[in-house]
């Protein structure tokens, strides 16, 4: 690891000051600690954000569920509110790489990380959440469905700091995730969320980034079945390959884990 | 020997529980990373990023400079010393009688690097920051060379890995009876072929490789305290063949070792390194290896491409077995590479089966891949895939059931002598055959496949009939086929003067549990107490000499040597006794820990006799030595050949391709059990590691950069609990004809049946003639639409 | 540049001036000489590293001390009781056999205890599926699997 300043604000506005030039944002660790460990990333100053209290929780408001940047995935996979609101969305936390990471990772975290193959970009396109960021004394909200923008690439300006996410609530909504055998991240993951006539489907792990598959949301909303979902013969264009899955078994997944996905929000 | 089963302190088939565990489960084990040595500084390699390049020139003065650094060497400074490169311990002729070619292994890289992670550079600074940041400043001008990956292509690459090895051949090897074969083929009623690889692995003992140097300056001596499995052979090597120092100047010491496979057995460049600049820089240097360096350093395993062809007549009968293998050796020839693909291979390729004539050719090639060694069952693996995966596909051709076909081909009588030049002493392959059978409801089957298919799944069923060969092994045969080293194993027992007993083995334990296992054959044995028995292994400087743990040796070689010196003891022993007893040595038996007149109760306890021994004022010192402390080598008199029976049931989802292993059931005969906790553990590592390589791992090479693709377990798939069923493990006993335990050894066991029988139960349930591993899910997934 | 953390380790407070990029498991490890946990690999897949934080298992070489400052840290060292007494989850380990070579073990222990606060009385399935974060490369897990099944019927 190379040497960095640390830095650990317990409000958010300070943790905002803080993150000048090449400074970095610390949440859980689990993405970023093993990067500069490889010395694969290296920053001036490190900016821990887990003493900052205001960055924390599970609400529900309204037909939203509200969820801190630094609240770890293990909180969300336990959390009975998130349970009995989005049963979806605490079942993908608590299927995120193991129990140790999820006692560490956090949800700003991962959407900020934006990796390819991570599980919280699909609930983020799959529900169309909403992603509340600051940067300076600015503070804007960002549609789900332009923050991710490529291969660990999203919206966010340097030194913006995501604080929290609403994840509106759907009619019912399931997450399939088939693993990568030896890193266990999304070889394929595949988020389906139905919203009265509405039905959104994300998918992650088979491109460069988080994508919504609009041919099996128009299956779907034709008919929310697994079937139409499986029949869907997903095109192969642009989806990664590699020695864990061509891009033609890839697309062959998505097709097979929407009609899964959509068996299980059935229930 | 003595009669121990009568014995209350018989020890002996009982399922005791460890007594290492205690300080591994308090976090109070001691790894070499755990130790510190006094003034210690931290050693880091700088290792090729290229998998084959010329290296024009290396500029290190910046790093010189950095902070904390103490001194960089290279292999100029290597060679400046005339510090030899890393020998290998078995010569192998080629077919026409010439030797293998051997080149040159240096420590660090001279004039060329050959495959990624190739260790350039030494950095010794005050700090593992320090060192690192030292080693990003050396400037290495590369002059980057066509890689030659393939282990197919190798031969007829027009790269050469090796400037002095044509066609990148290191030996051309034939074994076996080839005008026999022929002859045999030409008479077939049926010839069934098939065509396989067996993927490369990397071994991943879960503890780094590491090692501390250091050099005392007022005895002029070096202690290395290394992750090893045979410390005695790390020493003889290093000093003999690379060094040039007297063995009396050097201390191998191997405390906890977490895990080995093989992979600790060889002589690794970095430890030479460490300790010859262990004296240039008079301070210890400590070197653990990162896990990504152990993905492209340790020695990986298997890695070969064959043909195979069965000649059988018109019933099933085998007549005759031609098999053909291109072997990857990797850069350099490892410790006992050219060992593993001949003798440990060639020599099992009869397996459990009367096949009369077989014969086989085995190229090894170099290519920029890391060296590739002995893995868990090395070779034995390799020759059970081959021969369980073509009996399974003749009895698919010849439609005659799977275990049918077996059992009409079954060796039947013992002593049997193979045609590839080994004598099975006793087995009862049938026993293990029925036995399994049982254990794996096969009646129950067909109803599992019905309500299997009713889900939309594929069941299948497939076996494998193992045998290998361990207690490795007679030290002539071995000579005779080219090792350079003996193969014995060496024992002492020292008895203190109260009674308690320390043992000192050359068997080396990382996880086997050597702790317990010998100390139960002792305890039996001298009628004493467990805890009065003390068992001290891997330290050059307490045990007399050893040739260390591998090939499932350990107990049927290093527990014989100590059964030796301990029936020396006794045999001591008899005599004191008879003197303080005024009888007749020859009267004197020895029995539950008791020395006895035969027919009197006229007896002294072995405590007495040891304190005899010690305090010999009432002592025939006239006819006999004080003290009471014997020593034994002992060299087996032949291979044991444990041998077993294995089914494994599968169910595969034809819409992703995955395939869940529903049950896994093992019958082994190990011979005799001393500890059958222990032996159940290793069986079921043993399995998870065969079934890891069959549905799992793989070790990817970039076919045009030799880049390591499988760098991290990011992506090199290792079975973890959730891959993996709970296995059902059972036995059956012919005890070994020629050790005094009659032990076989069983720590390969696993590793060695379970691929065959995963590969035979997955292509069963497709209907298909032939997967290649590991059966990944997008290669069983395309085997499945191909049949929809 | 030294930061100074303060935290408890194993119920007894501990204090240590590190350079920031200084991990966890270092601190545990060279600092404190809690050797008992380990360093399997660097990519924070085998779990050799696991602690407890603040009760809750962690991996100990993805993070840096100085996240662990004023936290309380439980290893495998501290879950020994007094006058050496196991915890009963290593007495299961022990009595099963869930061992060899004892690399994977402390780790694999402590992320048992957090698998059963979780779940106390959890299936086969799900021992395995909850110990998916810790590699053991010598015991295919079988015994690992009927350890902890002991240690939970014993709860
Ligand atoms: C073994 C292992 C397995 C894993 N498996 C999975 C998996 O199956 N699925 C999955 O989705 N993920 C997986 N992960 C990743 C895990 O979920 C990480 O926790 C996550 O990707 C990063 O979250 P973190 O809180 O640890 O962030 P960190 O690593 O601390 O930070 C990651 C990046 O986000 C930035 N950042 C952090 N917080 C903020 C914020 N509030 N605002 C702006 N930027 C911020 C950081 O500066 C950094 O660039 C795995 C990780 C490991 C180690
Ligand atoms: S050392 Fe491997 S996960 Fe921490
Ligand atoms: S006991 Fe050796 S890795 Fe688990």
């Amino acid at each position: 690891m190379y040497a960095f300043e640390y830095q650990n604000p317990s409000t958010a506005a300070a943790a905002i000051g803080s993150a000048k030039g090449d400074a970095r944002f610390l949440a859980g660790g689990q993405s970023l600690v093993q990067a500069m460990k490889l010395r694969l990333s290296q920053t001036g100053t490190l900016v821990d954000l887990s003493g900052i209290a205001e960055l924390k929780g599970i609400s529900v408001a309204g037909s939203n569920v509200i969820i801190g940047a630094m609240t770890r995935h293990s909180e969300v996979a336990r959390s009975a509110e998130v349970k009995q609101a989005i049963p979806a969305l605490a079942d993908l936390a608590g299927g995120i790489g193991d129990q140790m990471v999820r006692n560490q990772g956090t949800l700003g975290g991962s959407i900020a990380n934006a990796d390819p193959a991570a599980c919280y970009p699909a609930a983020i396109l799959g529900l169309g959440a909403t992603i509340k960021a600051s940067v300076g004394q600015k503070e804007r909200a960002i549609t789900g469905d332009s923050f991710f923008t490529g291969l660990f690439e999203t919206t966010l300006a340097p030194g913006e700091l995501i604080t929290s996410v609403e994840f509106p609530v759907p009619d019912c909504a399931a997450y399939v995730k088939f693993k990568q055998p030896a890193s266990r991240f999304a070889l394929v993951g595949v988020f389906v969320a139905k919203f009265g006539s509405t039905v959104r489907v994300a998918v992650t792990g088979a491109k460069s980034s988080v994508f919504r598959a609009t041919d099996i949301e128009a299956a779907l909303s034709k008919s929310f079945t697994p079937e139409a979902a499986a029949a869907v013969k997903v095109s192969a264009n642009g989806m990664n390959g590699d020695m864990h899955g061509s891009a033609e078994y890839r697309a062959a997944m998505v097709s097979v884990m929407a009609g899964r996905a959509v068996a299980r929000a059935l229930g | 020997m003595t009669d121990m089963s009568m014995s209350p302190m018989n020890q002996m088939g009982k399922p005791i529980l460890r007594r290492e565990d205690q300080r591994f489960l308090t976090g109070n084990g001691q790894y070499t990373d755990d130790i510190h040595l006094q003034r210690e500084t931290a050693g880091v390699f700088l290792r090729s990023p290229h998998a084959h390049a010329r290296i024009k020139s290396i500029k290190l003065e910046a790093a010189q400079k950095s902070p904390g650094v103490i001194a960089i060497f290279t292999g100029q400074d290597l060679a400046d010393a005339k510090v030899n490169g890393l020998p290998c311990g078995w010569l192998i002729n080629n077919k026409d009688g010439t030797p293998m070619k051997e080149p040159a292994h240096p420590c660090l890289a001279q004039g060329k690097v050959r495959h990624v992670g190739d260790q350039v550079a030494l950095i010794v600074a005050e700090t593992q920051w320090q060192a690192r940041d030292a080693a990003e400043l050396i400037e290495v001008d590369y002059e980057v060379l066509t890689a030659v990956v393939d282990t197919a292509g190798a031969n007829s690459a027009t790269t050469l890995v090796h400037d002095d090895v044509p066609g990148n051949l290191c030996y051309d090897w034939g074994h076996g009876d080839k005008a026999a074969t022929e002859a045999a083929f030409a008479k077939a009623a049926h010839v069934t072929k098939l065509s396989f690889v067996n993927n490369r692995l990397i071994p991943n003992a879960m503890e780094p490789r590491a090692a501390i140097a250091s050099y005392t300056k007022h005895d002029d001596s070096y202690t290395l305290h290394v992750a090893n499995q045979n410390p005695h052979v790390e020493r003889l090597l290093m000093c003999a063949f690379v060094l040039g120092l007297p063995e009396s100047k050097v201390r191998v010491i191997a405390p906890d070792v977490g895990g080995g496979f093989g992979s600790k057995i060889f002589l690794y460049a970095e430890d030479v390194a460490l300790v010859w600049a262990s004296k240039r820089v008079g301070r210890p240097i400590k070197w653990t290896a990162e896990r990504s360096e152990s993905f492209l350093t340790d020695a990986h395993g298997r890695d070969h491409v064959s043909t195979a062809e069965m000649a059988m007549d018109a019933n099933g009968k085998f007549l005759a077995l031609r098999v053909s293998t291109t072997a990857n050796m990797g850069a350099y020839l490892s410790t006992f590479a050219s060992a593993v693909p001949t003798i440990l291979y060639a020599t099992l390729l009869a397996g459990q089966y009367a096949t009369p004539a077989i014969y086989v050719e085995v190229k090894a090639v170099f290519t920029n891949t890391a060296p590739v060694d002995a893995y868990r069952g090395a070779g034995r693996p390799e020759a059970t895939y081959l021969v369980e995966r073509i009996v399974e596909q003749c009895a698919r051709e010849m439609k005659i059931d799977p275990v049918e076909i077996r059992r009409r081909n079954f060796i039947k009588t013992f002593p049997y002598a193979t045609p590839v030049g080994l004598t099975y002493d006793v087995g009862d392959y049938d026993a293990t055959l029925t036995k399994v059978l049982k254990l794996a409801d096969v009646a129950g089957y067909p109803a599992r496949k019905a309500a299997s298919a009713k889900n939309g799944k594929l069941r299948g069923l497939g076996y494998s009939c193992y045998i290998e060969a361990c207690g490795i092994a007679p030290s002539n045969i071995a000579g005779a086929l080219g090792a350079r080293a003996g193969l014995f194993e060496a024992g002492e027992v020292r008895v203190h003067p109260t009674g308690t007993v320390t043992i000192f083995t050359g068997s080396h334990s990382h996880g086997q549990g050597h702790e317990t296992t010998f100390a139960q054959v002792v305890a039996s044995k001298l009628g004493i107490p467990i805890e009065n028995v003390e068992i001290v292994h891997g330290d050059t400087g307490r045990v007399l000499f050893g040739m260390g743990t591998y090939g499932s040796r350990s107990l049927a070689v290093g527990g014989t040597a100590i059964v030796k010196a301990v029936d020396k003891v006794i045999a001591k022993g008899k005599k004191i006794a008879a003197h303080l007893l005024e009888a007749a040595d020859t009267d004197i038996v020895f029995e539950n820990g008791e020395f006895k007149v035969a027919g009197t109760d006229k007896k002294v306890p072995f405590a007495q006799v040891s304190l005899t021994a010690y305090v010999p004022h009432n002592y025939p010192l006239d006819k006999l030595e004080p003290g009471l402390n014997e020593n034994a080598f002992y060299d087996p008199a032949n291979f044991t050949f444990p041998a077993g029976s294995y089914v494994c049931e599968v169910e595969v989802d034809p819409a992703t391709g995955v395939t869940e292993v529903c049950a896994f059931s093992a019958v082994d005969d190990f011979g005799n059990i001393v500890n059958p906790m222990i032996v159940e553990g290793q069986v079921h590592g043993g399995i998870a590691q065969g079934l890891g390589q069959a549905l799992l791992e793989s070790c990817i090479y970039d076919k045009e950069t030799g880049q390591l693709l499988t760098g991290s377990y990011m992506d090199y798939a290792m079975p973890r609990a959730d891959d993996l069923p709970s296995f059902k493990v059972d036995n059956c006993v012919t005890p070994c004809s020629h050790n005094p335990l009659g032990v076989k050894g069983c720590g390969e066991a696993g590793a060695i049946g379970a691929p065959p029988a995963l590969i035979n139960a997955i292509t069963d349930a497709l209907g298909v003639r032939d997967l290649e591993m590991p059966a990944t899910r997008e290669r069983v997934w395309r085997a499945a639409q191909a049949r929809a | 540049m030294t930061v100074s953390v303060t935290l408890t380790v194993n119920g007894k407070a501990a204090s240590a001036s590190v350079d920031p990029r200084m991990l966890l498991v270092h601190l545990l490890r060279d600092q404190l000489q809690l050797t008992g946990t380990h360093v399997g690999c660097d990519t924070a897949q085998c779990g050799a590293c696991t602690i407890h934080l603040n009760g809750r298992a962690v991996k100990a070489c993805s993070m840096l001390a100085v996240q662990a400052n004023g936290a309380n840290v439980t290893t495998i060292e501290g879950l020994t009781g007094k006058g050496d007494k196991m915890h009963p989850m290593q007495e299961a380990f022990r009595d099963c056999h869930g061992l060899q070579c004892g690399f994977c073990t402390p780790g694999m222990v402590m992320s048992a205890c957090q698998l059963l606060a979780d779940n106390p009385k959890p299936t086969e399935a799900e021992i395995r599926a909850g110990l998916e974060g810790n590699i053991c490369r010598c015991t295919g897990y079988h015994n690992i699997v009927k350890a902890v099944q002991q240690a939970a019927a014993q709860a």
